[in-house]
């Protein structure tokens, strides 16, 4: 936890979605690290650069698949702000995105950083001064009451319910193992290295499960599937750009100018959306275009959400007829569009078809609020959890992983003697112990007493 | 009263059990002028329950104790009747040694030791009072001889307003029939110290040649002795036996129909007992699926016809404990010597010392042994080295020796009582060492001894032994590194007989020693070059060899936990006033008032978010300091 001899990485702007995104990452590897992700336009590697420089270039997945432009400053220690060597990642591409360059720079060596590590490792390497320390104090003061506050709503979830029951089958194992070693004359049934055995398969199975949970929990994480349809100039790129806060699509007034399908990770009303933004669904000689529509239609398959976006100053006409029909079965949220133009539209039309809309004027950005109540309306309320029962952060990931390695250390040990066996399933419990909070020893103590009739 | 002038001591120890002794002898030997008052100079080193020293993690404090320069386990040693190395085949961390003594000789031997001791003086007294005089201590005794004392320990165990119960009778009394501090407590309330009452128990001792030991089960000392201290030299041998039997549904009857006259059932006692030290009573009503109770026949010495029944004591009326002892095989006409007793008593909270085993709040106080809140001889013993020694050096202006969590169950048994408190008297455990597979009972003498010869409490003849030790376990350790035996079908053969793998090229000693099931033994034959070596080193050098991984993962983790154990807290901070600490981790802080940021860590109800806080404050400070 305190380990300075660890490379952390972290997101260190706000999580708001848009803007500029930085990943940090601090220590010993940072720049080897860095280097993994990283390809300078120059050709030249990041562990070859001076302190304080900077290099333009973009950021690739262990796939070679680029993720985004990037901008990469490199601070060589002690003169940085953590006092370790840091790398910090400048990504353009929004929250969601900036989380993804996060979850490469994790696979490859970096390990996530806890509340507050970043100035903690600053602190230990003496670069802080008076006036940053004492803001920053609060920040993670809040942040704290905050975790606080999260671990305690995340108690009764499903999630907790499954750590909490691999930790009682842990602790029930580790304490027998005490018992066992420490009252060795008494009434204590003997542990056997077959039942430990399998004590150990089936939590490394349950945690090997959750780790897979947590792969599969990523397209929640990373934003419910969502794609912006309708006819082409009714202003989904309009809107696709009022969600995600800044210009991505390209807008221009001719119908038809996206033909591919744009993606991006956004916010609304507090539920995260992975947006797509597609061509306008109609007929069309153009090739190209043709190609793009048939990407919409395909994206419209396996969407999980649908905006279906009407132009409010024209007359309904058979396509977007056409549109209501296809979208009838999918989950949809109507919105009618260019409400600041004269309203031409039949919506009752649409209200009936497609359960209720909503009209905002994309260009001039009014109507939002409206439309984020409703896509809360329709995900069932505020209190959406779409990955329950899942581990949900990279730290829960990474806390689970070491457990999972504890144990796999452990079942080695168990051909060497049970105390190295009750040393490994303590780790374990231990990393697991950070998600609830809790402390090793001295539950395990605790259960001893409770549980066997010991002692002279 | 009156009182007269007795003079002026360096140190003085009050109690003379097993943690009064260590202290005494630790400071006398660091050149200290030392009092050691005692009750009843036959009270001096007194086992008042059972006739054994050592058990699971008990043992690796006494081997500790004795790396360090203490005395216990070299006494422990010259009055063994019976010894057992406890969880062989558990693996090393958990080895513990556990030796049956002859209690009466045990006492003798420490009691003649303090009296050679230089420096040292015994005194019969009972100490009815300390208070702080000029930047020192006065000692106020019973028959009005008033000591000034530059430091003073607290061992005053189960004498502190001892209260005696076996059933409904009740009387004011310390151990074994001895008189009870009565006064004392009074004197350290006055002084502002919040005490607290706890209660522990003892088993009947019985006549054996009233006992039938035809129908019990014998149990035998090892062949091979291991002696705790690793100065003891010379053969050392099983002298007597021990027996084992078993409780049955008509003793739980006896009991479950008398529980009523249990003090504790009653609601006379108030002290708190012991968790993993219940009265059989207890089990009986505890745990009432169980049909049956396994209990020890223990000698209490070779001089004696004592015998102790471990894990049947009890505060029942005197005569209802015959009747339940009475349905025990072998048992049927058992004669009862001195009966099972609980006795109540008063300590501190230990939340109120700091890691030297000085209270916080009244600078050259200490504490050791069961006053502290803790349980056990060796628990008291380890208390009293670690109080002596930092009572001595605090007088001659040293820094205070503070054992970290990774170097001993010392060090984890003291951060445990003044980080955590305790609830119910505290037993040191294996499983309360985080470390223990470096904290192992093997090596205890690695690990401390060159901090006991630089506290001044190892000797040259001690010192040279275990150097000598070190080399042939590092020169072995090359050895069988560098070592190749080529692959041969004598090899295979040894290989395949243990069930594991064959080689077909040239294979290092150290790997063949590496894999579990091949042990320093199965290769005498082929390991022509193996020099001499006495068994402690081989053990040590195929220990290290097969845990490795797992030693080398330990000490990472000790190296994180020593860099912030580093990072010292001042002891005025005020909690309260520190923006972003939650409310609960100020409290807790508040009151436990941790010298660092470890040990702050290890206090319950504290985050690592808060820790983070307390780490950017001490900072600010810092750079405070720097700017006044």
């Amino acid at each position: 936890m305190y380990d300075q001899t660890r490379t952390v990485a972290a997101i260190s702007t706000g999580q708001a979605p848009g803007g500029i995104g930085v990943v940090r990452i601090s220590g010993p590897q940072a720049l080897a690290v860095g280097e993994r992700v990283f390809r300078a336009r120059s050709g030249r590697p990041l562990t070859g650069m001076a302190g304080y420089s900077a290099a333009v270039g973009g950021i690739y997945s262990a796939e070679g698949e680029k993720l985004d432009d990037c901008v990469a400053l490199v601070f060589r220690g002690p003169k940085s702000y953590t006092g370790e060597d840091v790398v910090e990642l400048s990504c353009h591409g929004g929250l969601y995105l900036t989380r993804r360059v996060l979850s490469e720079v994790l696979t490859q060596g970096a390990d996530p950083a806890g509340p507050g590590e970043f100035t903690r490792q600053a602190f230990l390497n003496g670069k802080l001064d008076l006036a940053q320390a004492e803001s920053v104090m609060e920040l993670i003061g809040a942040g704290g009451e905050q975790a606080a506050r999260l671990a305690q709503a995340g108690s009764s979830g499903a999630l907790s319910k499954r750590i909490a029951g691999i930790i009682s089958d842990l602790e029930k194992l580790a304490v027998h193992l005490a018992a066992w070693a420490d009252f060795p004359e008494e009434d204590v049934d003997e542990v056997s290295v077959e039942e430990t055995e399998k004590a150990l398969d089936q939590a490394e199975q349950e945690l090997a499960k959750l780790l897979t949970g947590f792969d599969k929990a990523k397209v929640y994480r990373e934003g419910l599937r969502t794609v912006i349809v309708g006819r082409p100039n009714v202003g989904k790129s309009t809107l696709m750009n009022l969600l995600s806060g800044r210009e991505r699509s390209i807008v221009t007034p001719h119908p038809g100018t996206t033909r591919d399908v744009v993606e991006e990770p956004v916010s609304v009303g507090g539920i995260p959306l992975l947006l797509a933004d597609t061509a306008g669904l109609r007929e069309s000689s153009d090739p190209v275009e043709k190609i793009g529509v048939a990407v919409a239609r395909e994206r419209l398959g396996s969407a999980q959400l649908v905006l279906a976006v009407f132009d409010g100053s024209r007359e309904l006409g058979r396509e977007d007829l056409d549109l209501m029909e296809e979208l009838k079965t999918l989950p949809v949220i109507a919105v009618v569009n260019k409400s600041d133009l004269e309203h031409r539209m039949d919506t009752e039309k649409i209200g009936q078809a497609l359960g209720g809309l909503v009209r905002i004027s994309a260009a001039q950005g009014s109507g939002l609020k409206e439309l984020e109540d409703m896509l809360v309306k329709k995900l069932g309320g505020s209190d959406f959890h779409p990955v329950d029962g899942e581990l949900f952060t990279q730290r829960q990931q990474a806390a689970v992983q070491r457990a999972w390695e504890s144990l796999r250390q452990g079942r080695d040990a168990l051909a060497l003697t049970l105390d190295a066996v009750t040393v490994c399933v303590e780790n374990a419990l231990d990393a697991l112990f950070e998600l609830t909070g809790q402390k090793v020893s001295e539950q395990v103590v605790d259960q001893v007493f409770e549980q066997f009739c010991v002692g002279k | 009263m009156k009182s007269y002038d007795a003079g002026a001591v360096d140190v003085a120890v009050i109690g003379a059990g097993h943690a009064g002794i260590e202290a005494g002898l630790a400071a006398a030997r660091l050149g200290c002028e030392t009092v050691v008052f005692t009750i009843n100079l036959d009270a001096v080193g007194n086992c008042p329950c059972n006739p054994s020293i050592g058990g699971t993690a008990k043992g690796h404090l006494v081997r500790e104790i004795d790396a360090l320069g203490g005395e216990m386990g070299k006494t422990a040693d010259a009055c063994m009747i019976q010894s057992r190395m406890l969880n062989l085949g558990k693996g090393p961390a958990v080895h513990s040694l556990r030796a049956q003594i002859d209690r009466n000789q045990y006492a003798r031997v420490m009691k003649h030791k303090l009296e050679l001791q230089d420096r040292l003086t015994l005194r019969q007294a009972e100490v009815v009072d300390i208070s702080p005089c000029e930047r020192a201590w006065q000692v106020t005794t019973r028959l009005g001889a008033v000591y000034r004392a530059g430091t003073v320990i607290i061992c005053t165990g189960t004498f502190l307003g001892g209260k005696i119960f076996t059933g409904e009778v009740a009387y004011e009394s310390g151990p074994d029939g001895m008189f009870p501090a009565a006064f004392l407590p009074d004197s350290l309330k006055r002084l502002g110290m919040s005490l607290r009452r706890f209660k522990t128990g003892t088993p009947a001792r019985v006549l054996r040649s009233s006992v039938d030991f035809s129908r019990l089960e014998v149990q035998h000392g090892d062949e091979e002795i291991v002696p705790f201290s690793f100065d003891t030299e010379g053969e050392l041998s099983n002298r007597a036996v021990c027996h084992v039997s078993w409780t049955n549904e008509e003793t739980h009857q006896v009991i479950r129909e008398n529980i009523h006259r249990s003090p504790l059932y009653a609601g006379l006692i108030e002290g708190v007992g012991p968790r993993y030290c219940p009265s059989i009573e207890d089990k009986v009503m505890r745990f009432p699926d169980k049909r049956r109770h396994q209990l020890f026949l223990e000698p209490c010495g070779l001089e004696t016809e004592e015998l102790y029944l471990q894990g049947m004591s009890s505060s029942l009326p005197e005569e209802v404990q015959e009747a339940f002892y009475h349905t025990i095989p072998g048992l049927e006409k058992v004669r009862l010597m001195r009966s099972a007793y609980a006795i109540e008593y008063d300590c501190c909270d230990p939340l109120q010392l700091e890691a030297s085993l000085e209270f916080r709040d009244w600078p050259g106080l200490y504490g050791a042994g069961q006053f502290n809140g803790s349980s056990g001889y060796e628990e008291a013993a380890a208390q009293g080295l670690i109080a002596g020694v930092n009572a001595a050096r605090k007088l001659q202006g040293h820094t205070p020796l503070i054992l970290d969590r990774s170097t001993s169950y010392i060090g984890t048994l003291i951060d445990d009582l003044i980080t955590k408190g305790v609830t119910d008297p505290y037993r040191m455990m294996t499983s309360r060492s985080e470390y223990r597979l470096v904290l192992r009972q093997d090596n205890a003498d690695e690990r401390l001894t060159p901090i006991g010869r630089e506290l001044g409490l190892i000797s040259e003849r001690r010192w040279e032994k275990f150097q000598e030790k070190q080399r042939q376990k590092e020169q072995e350790l090359k050895r069988v590194t560098e070592t190749v035996l080529p692959p041969s079908d004598e090899l295979n053969r040894v290989l395949v007989s243990r069930g594991t793998t064959e080689v077909t090229t040239g294979v290092r000693l150290s790997e063949l020693l590496k894999r579990p099931q091949l042990t320093y033994q199965d290769l005498t034959e082929l390991d022509r070059g193996r020099p001499a070596l006495p068994g402690a080193v081989l053990e040590g050098v195929e220990i290290q060899l097969k845990y490795e991984g797992y030693i080398r993962r330990q000490l990472a983790d000790i190296e994180e936990m020593r860099r912030v154990e580093c990072k010292a807290l001042p002891s005025n901070i005020d909690y309260q006033q520190i923006r972003g600490l939650r409310l609960e981790a100020a409290e807790k802080l508040e009151k436990v008032r941790p010298a660092n940021l470890g040990q702050a860590g290890r206090v319950s109800g504290v985050s690592p978010a808060d820790i983070s806080v307390l780490m950017i404050w001490l900072s600010a400070q810092e750079q405070r300091g720097g700017e006044s």
